[in-house]
């Protein structure tokens, strides 16, 4: 078990998401940087599926009841066990009783904590994912403690680690594929959303919204699929781009959808921080 | 009916299908039908298969390397003479308090359609809706069938919290709240029944296709079915029908 001493921002459990609930009408969740999540459980030998924690901008305190290896990847928080600065992306043994902290935020806005054989909590519907009216919890709480699995046997900590790959978080561009709407945008517009540097306003795991605004004449189509990653064209103007815990269905043109890298790469992105979007070629 | 269909990339992962942007119960049982025989035919292909009013949008577990196969594939599925059996649908009858306890909005939508609170009650609670699929929220459904007389917009300013179970109007359509909810609906009135409840193997009962009635029950009536609820002692009455 891992005991929740501070719960921090906001933290939550996170797989590879609830799929194949769509229709009836459940999101998708699941870690918001895949890319980030899934180094956390390579480095650890776990299965990909494993549950991590989600931690957003560090701010939680853990204390391992049980012993176990573990890995943080993604955003870096200055995390500490025991006061002493543990290295990101590498297999670190934790004793019974040990606390894990963290401190100054350096880059990133999730880090992913990898515990050997995965979180152990509530599974509902094919997944542990934290989400509202689904799972008891949307987010940890003070004094919740978080169930490992049982067999678990500790390794000593690798003394090697991956360094974290800077440019992952500094680089802007998301790449995109034309969303279903494209086609209806003028050449005006297309311009603006192809050359353009966008802002990002309000965020969370549900979608990032961008401040500028692109003149808008295209009318609302009928409710129809919305994915992670698709983007927005509202009627004032403005852009969202949805995440992982986004509605299945909506009613806004869909101009661009982000590819998969894009989606991993925005998550670790904040507020007022600036992105611009490129096409991808065409399927063919 | 004859219909044509479209076929575009949504990403690299999905396809979406559309047919005319109206809304239309023809369309929404061949979209129905189509989705049943991409099921029988190629279900291990797809992650999801999300209906919308007009659409039907398949996510491939797989990254499409060649989307034109893809829809050839899809279009002689399509195609293929319809050997599979009709899912089965029901009509649900969902009992719903239309008291003003619940029904916050009833005046107000009385007072601007100048229409009396029982007559709304009635124009509601006596018409067959179709379900076209869910969304928005898990266990939302989409409602056709709305009686034109109680089109009713928007609120211009969503409530922060709308309640689980609440009745409600927006603009054309009439829906359920499947759980507590920021909102903009019209709400006039509410039913005990779960629509979206993650113990059961299958967490809608409702699917798109079927159709929903309301019922008109008392407050008496309202708390007594809510215990019921509780207990998992009540089965929501339904008859099935096939067109």
């Amino acid at each position: 078990m891992i005991k929740v001493l501070k719960a921090g921002f906001y933290s939550s459990i996170q797989d590879r998401g609830r799929v194949g609930f769509a229709s009836n009408g459940v999101p998708v969740s699941g870690v918001m940087d895949a890319f980030s999540a899934d180094l956390a459980n390579s480095i650890l030998n776990n299965s990909l599926k494993d549950a991590v924690l989600e931690i957003t901008f560090g701010g939680c305190e853990l204390q391992f009841l049980t012993a176990t290896n573990i890995c943080i990847s993604g955003g870096d928080f200055s995390p500490t066990i025991n006061k002493k600065p543990i290295k990101l992306n590498a297999n670190i043994k934790v004793e019974e009783g040990a606390i894990l902290s963290f401190g100054k935020i350096h880059f990133g806005v999730r880090c992913y904590l990898a515990v050997q054989k995965g979180f152990q909590t509530e599974k509902i519907l094919n997944s542990r994912s934290f989400y509202q009216n689904i799972t008891k919890n949307t987010r940890i709480q003070k004094g919740d403690l978080l169930p490992l699995d049982k067999n678990i046997s500790t390794k000593e900590s690798a003394t090697s680690s991956l360094k974290p790959i800077k440019s992952y978080f500094e680089n802007s561009e998301l790449e995109c594929y034309k969303g279903p709407e494209f086609e209806l945008l003028n050449h005006q517009q297309r311009n603006i959303l192809l050359t353009k540097n966008f802002t990002i306003s309000n965020n969370n795991r549900m979608g990032y919204r961008l401040n500028e605004i692109i003149s808008n004449s295209l009318s609302s189509i009928l409710t129809s699929a919305v994915l992670v990653g698709t983007v927005q064209l509202t009627p004032s103007g403005k852009l969202i781009v949805l995440m992982r815990d986004c509605q299945v269905t909506g009613g806004y043109p869909r101009i661009l959808q982000l590819s998969e890298k894009s989606i991993n790469r925005l998550s670790q992105k904040k507020m007022s921080q600036n992105i611009y979007f490129t096409l991808k070629n065409c399927l063919s | 009916m004859e219909f044509k269909l479209t076929y575009k990339p949504f990403g690299n992962k999905a396809i979406l299908i559309e047919w005319k942007p109206i809304i239309n119960e023809e369309i929404l049982n061949d979209i129905i039908l189509f989705k049943e025989k991409i099921k029988i035919e190629k279900t291990q292909l797809f992650s999801d298969i999300i209906i919308g009013y007009n659409s039907l949008t398949l996510t491939y577990v797989a990254v499409i390397t060649n989307f034109s196969h893809k829809v050839e594939e899809l279009k002689s599925i399509y195609n293929k003479e319809s050997f599979v059996i009709s899912q089965e649908n029901f009509i649900w009858e969902i009992p719903v308090c239309y008291d003003l306890a619940f029904g916050i909005d009833l005046k107000e939508i009385s007072k601007v359609l100048n229409l009396s609170t029982d007559k709304i009650i009635k124009l509601h609670s006596e018409r067959i809706y179709t379900v076209f699929f869910i969304g928005f929220l898990p266990g939302f459904l989409y409602l056709g069938g709305l009686h034109s007389n109680l089109y009713f917009d928007r609120k211009p300013n969503p409530r922060l919290k709308v309640v689980k179970g609440a009745v409600a109007i927006g603009g054309k359509q009439t829906g359920i709240y499947p759980s507590n909810s920021a909102g903009g609906w019209n709400i006039i009135g509410k039913t005990p029944i779960h629509f979206f409840d993650v113990k059961k193997a299958n967490p809608c009962f409702a699917k798109a296709g079927d159709k929903i009635t309301f019922k008109p029950i008392s407050l008496d009536e309202f708390y007594q079915l809510e215990k019921q609820l509780e207990k998992d002692n009540y089965i929501i009455p339904k008859t099935l029908f096939n067109d």
